[in-house]
């Protein structure tokens, strides 16, 4: 791994900034800073923001794990817990619905001039992220370890090799995506 | 070079492009792409600015500092990339209300303005709950294949598919 190079503050700033940079342009290009794009996936009758994941979710993974295995990077998949991953996955659902952005497409909705987006979207993921972190104590002690499983990932979860998990993964997403095209979704 | 001024891209173009740059953060930078911690660190700045020191002692800013990271110029990188976008395709515009709203609820900003805010505050204290966002979950934790983010990225479209549904069919004009 470039460990030396992680290190280096400065250039990850820069660097953090042109990926930034390259991800606000594609997901521009690819139409998903629209709320009409959006609320279209949300109701069902537009699936380009699941196609848009779906073809990320199978590239990424297939390169990312060929990174892992030749030694050249590492996961960090993220701590959950049952209280933590369903309830905060429904409450964000529900904001993510009324909104019609997420917090990185409202953010590219900005850069391309909505203001619904800078004045509702990026004020209220603040204001929502200040209510959270006031009440993070008293979450943490009740809601947000319950059913906890930590850093967990599916080939951990199953004691497989992770490509055991990868390749069929792919494949099934691969498959869906077809099935999405062949009935005209 | 007339691609970089197309108005749309293929979605499975951007998808891929999406991964690639995917492989690029955790080879050069040992990151994830995601976007809602940067809210949380911008929320804990903005506090700072009003309540001082104190507000840093709060745990959650212990845990995520008020500072900038790589992850806080991603975000602002994605500002830019969407502004270079839509100006090399003309797309750029300053718009009140986005078209489906006006067509679906009327043309009115106000009720817009209040549901896109409220459902920001909603968003933006799910994401910190969950731990992640459409981003940091549903991207870069599904393709790691993590459980927090499959469980996490299923749920976010549940809420969001049964809200937009029901707003759509108990407000519609």
């Amino acid at each position: 791994m470039l460990t030396h190079f992680h290190a280096q503050k400065k250039a990850q700033l820069v660097l953090g900034l042109i990926m930034g940079v390259i991800f606000g342009f594609l997901l521009q290009k690819g139409g998903v800073t629209n709320y009409d794009v959006i609320i279209g996936q949300l109701l069902l009758t537009d699936f380009t923001v699941i196609k848009i994941m779906l073809s990320a979710v199978i590239t990424g993974m297939i390169g990312v794990h060929f990174l892992r295995s030749f030694g050249l990077a590492q996961l960090h998949p993220k701590p959950g817990s049952l209280g933590a991953s369903v309830i905060g996955g429904l409450i964000f659902g529900i904001g993510f619905g009324m909104l019609g952005y997420c917090p990185g497409t409202v953010v590219g909705a900005v850069g391309q001039g909505y203001l619904d987006a800078l004045f509702g979207g990026i004020g209220g993921a603040l204001i929502g992220a200040g209510i959270f972190a006031a009440l993070f104590p008293r979450l943490e002690a009740s809601v947000l370890h319950r059913g906890d499983f930590g850093e967990l990932t599916l080939p951990q979860l199953l004691k497989v090799n992770p490509w055991a998990v990868v390749v069929p993964a792919a494949m099934a997403i691969a498959a869906l995506l077809v099935i999405f095209e062949k009935v005209g979704l | 070079m007339d691609w970089l001024s197309m108005k749309q891209w293929s979605p499975y173009a951007v998808g891929v492009g999406i991964g690639i740059l995917s492989w690029f953060t955790f080879l050069l930078s040992d990151k994830p792409i995601g976007c809602s911690t940067a809210f949380a660190r911008t929320s804990g700045m903005i506090e700072r600015l009003f309540r001082g020191s104190k507000a840093v002692e709060r745990p959650y800013y212990v845990k995520f500092a008020p500072t900038v990271d790589w992850e806080w110029m991603l975000v602002i990188g994605v500002i830019v990339g969407s502004f270079l976008s839509a100006k090399l395709s003309g797309q750029f515009q300053i718009q009140w209300i986005p078209g489906q709203w006006s067509a679906l609820f009327g043309s009115a900003f106000l009720p817009r303005w209040l549901v896109a805010l409220i459902g920001g505050i909603i968003m933006g204290f799910g994401a910190r709950w969950a731990g992640g966002c459409t981003s940091g979950h549903g991207i870069s934790g599904t393709l790691q294949l993590a459980v927090s983010s499959w469980l996490a990225a299923i749920c976010f479209f549940i809420g969001g598919i049964g809200t937009a549904m029901a707003i759509v069919t108990f407000l519609a004009v």
